[in-house]
């Protein structure tokens, strides 16, 4: 049917659409980065004072420094286009390998506190909404905005605080410990590394999803189709998720879509506190010694990744809701 | 009186809202006999809906039964525990909506909408229940039914997405079909459709059937008795020719007038002046006293007991043609 190539068409113009606007980030990336103040030859080379003219200008043309920046950023891009973004200044590695490295222990903390927010969030949710204002309505708002309103280094400081000085039973630090063999006892070791920074992030945005989920969950209960769901007679439990749910997603997946693109970069705070040696880390490391093209490889990636959430989230919208499928 | 499917005695239902205690159901009693098409008409706000509401105990807060009872097979529905009352909705009362629009599922197709109610109360496989909404379907003068099931609510017309209401409300050959207010969000040719529907339904299924409405023309087309309703209180009952020949109540009188003087071009128009009053005020005597044409100081004093006569009932102490 035509439906189907509507369909596609509809595909086709936002995958285009989304190239436009990562090339367009890079741009922007790479003049804002360029205009900073700051020059990376001083960390190249610990203090350019003590060398001489010549030396430094010699390091300026083997890093490529000494090239006018439009010239630079045809190489960049005929490079990114090849899938290479350089070599890191401080690392001396491909820009690609050392954040290759980092991704990984970003991916494992924001994924496991993602699944866990909505999964909790959701049902938490759904919970306060069919009963509302009940005692536990108001105690999971109450909750809700004590999570959104708390700094969250703080909140870091405390659990630390909290579990690994008083109570002792959690590192506060890094994501493994030296000397733990074997398979089982590496797993066990990484999750005790994962509780404190996961609880840090799952308190912080728990509040975020409860709400959206509870608010939304009110104004689908207020429908007429969820009264003709109960005089059919169905059970509460198929009313609440199959109608009323369903009809509440859209807001939870714009939210989800926001969280998303902040996996790989909202870690920074979180990481430094917990020294996770994540991209939220290495970003904020990389800023401070004007490593160029690992800032800019991070700042690539996480455009990328916003740009594809938001695709995904066209699409999911899509998947839920059958008149958006149809309409264009 | 054991032959009744339905029998509402002394109900209200009252909203307990922050301006004050809304009495839209007030002491209202109903009999619906097998086989029987019961109206209740009444302008919009006097409680049709709310008394709906109450016999499916679909009310939510603030809403809430106050007192009297609801016998559905001489089992008192008010006294059933929900899991109870569950297993009678959809099943043996079922109900059709005013705005077939937004009391469908928009994300569900047709056929996960009818098919979840027949699984759950016939205990019938999947595919058993989607050739049956097809043959529902069908019967009901839709073309191409197994099309049609495949598609979401937006994508019907509104008499379909009627149909598919109403075909929702069979599937489980129910005892008691509540229908409130089943044309008014219609095209007038739909309504017609609709209406030979619904008559169909009765004579083939054997159904009994409450159908609320304001439009007395639908009232008088499909029902055998008449309920008339003003501010949350039954004022009239009768056979549905009787009140419309001869409507006793003045309240009644005044609505039937004011029907006519839309058809018929060259009677002059009769409003009934006023508005009803707001449910939240105690009044002494007659609702409709503020309003009527007929009153008699009586009327201001005390709320009218009320006569008998010819198997009519009217709550007036003035009747019309008296």
């Amino acid at each position: 049917m035509s439906a189907e190539y509507d369909f596609k068409s509809f595909l086709l113009i936002k995958v285009v659409r989304s190239f436009v606007m990562v090339f367009i980030i890079l741009t922007i990336g790479f003049l804002l980065i360029h205009l900073a103040p700051g020059d990376p030859i001083e960390f190249i080379l610990g203090g350019a004072g003590f060398y001489t003219p010549e030396f430094i200008a010699s390091v300026r043309e083997r890093f490529g420094l000494d090239k006018p920046i439009h010239e630079k950023f045809v190489i960049y891009v005929l490079n990114f286009l090849r899938g290479e973004l350089g070599y890191s200044y401080v690392f001396g590695l491909p820009v690609v390998e050392v954040i290759a490295a980092r991704v990984p222990p970003t991916l494992l903390l924001m994924g496991t506190q993602l699944v866990l927010v909505i999964v909790v969030g959701s049902l938490l949710g759904i919970l306060a909404a069919s009963r509302p204002h009940s005692k536990l309505d108001y105690l999971v708002s109450s909750l809700s905005v004590a999570g959104i309103s708390m700094p969250i280094f703080w909140l870091g400081l405390l659990l630390i605080f909290l579990f690994s000085v008083s109570l002792g039973l959690f590192p506060a630090q890094g994501m493994t410990s030296l000397r733990v063999t074997g398979w089982w006892e590496g797993f066990l070791d990484l999750l005790s590394h994962l509780f404190l920074p996961t609880l840090t992030l799952f308190l912080i945005n728990l509040g975020l999803v409860t709400r959206t989920v509870r608010t939304s969950m009110l104004e689908a209960l207020r429908s007429e189709f969820v009264v003709a769901a109960r005089a059919k007679g169905l059970p509460e439990r198929r009313v609440l998720f199959r109608h009323a749910f369903r009809n509440s997603l859209t807001p939870l997946i714009t939210l989800i879509g926001l969280q998303l693109g902040w996996l790989l970069s909202g870690a920074v705070i979180v990481e430094t506190v917990f020294a996770w040696p994540g991209m939220g880390r290495l970003l904020f490391t990389s800023i401070g010694s004007r490593d160029y093209p690992v800032v800019m490889g991070i700042f690539l990636l996480v455009s990328t990744a916003v740009v594809v959430s938001n695709l995904i989230t066209e699409l999911l919208y899509a998947y839920v809701d059958p008149r958006i499928r149809r309409a264009k | 009186m054991n032959d009744a499917v339905l029998r509402v005695e002394g109900l209200s239902t009252y909203y307990y809202t922050d301006k004050g205690v809304v009495r839209a159901v007030d002491g209202v009693d109903l009999v619906v006999g097998e086989n029987e098409v019961v109206g209740v008409v009444g302008e919009s706000g006097c409680g049709k809906s709310t008394l709906a509401a109450s016999v499916m105990r679909l009310l939510q807060p603030p809403a809430k039964i106050v007192k009297g009872s609801i016998f559905f097979r001489n089992v008192n529905l008010l006294e059933l525990p929900e899991e109870e009352m569950r297993k009678i909705r959809g099943k043996k009362i079922s109900m059709i909506f005013q705005n077939p629009a937004s009391y469908l599922n928009p994300l569900l197709t047709v056929e996960e909408q009818m098919v979840e109610s027949m699984t759950l109360h016939l205990r019938i496989s999947k595919q058993e229940a989607a050739s049956r909404a097809v043959n529902i379907l069908e019967k009901l003068g839709i073309s191409a039914p197994d099309t049609v099931i495949k598609y979401y609510p937006h994508q019907l017309s509104g008499g379909m997405k009627q149909r598919v209401m109403i075909g929702m409300a069979i599937s489980c050959n129910p005892e008691l079909v509540l229908a409130d207010e089943p044309t008014t969000a219609l095209d007038p040719t739909i309504q017609v459709q609709i209406l030979e529907q619904l008559l169909e339904l009765r004579k083939n299924l054997g159904l009994s059937m409450v159908v609320i409405t304001h439009d007395l023309g639908v009232a008088k087309a499909i029902c055998d008795k008449i309920y008339v309703m003003y501010a949350g209180k039954i004022v009239e009952e009768g056979k549905v020719g009787d009140v419309f020949n001869r409507p006793l109540h003045p309240y009644t009188y005044g609505l039937l007038e004011s029907a006519l003087s839309v058809y018929e071009k060259d009677r002059p128009a009769k409003f009934i002046d006023g508005a009803p009053p707001k449910l939240v005020e105690e009044i002494k005597g007659c609702y409709f006293a503020n309003r009527c044409f007929n009153k008699v100081d009586r009327c201001l004093i005390e709320y009218p007991h009320p006569s008998f006569k010819n198997g009519r009932k009217v709550y007036c102490w003035n009747p019309v043609g008296d």
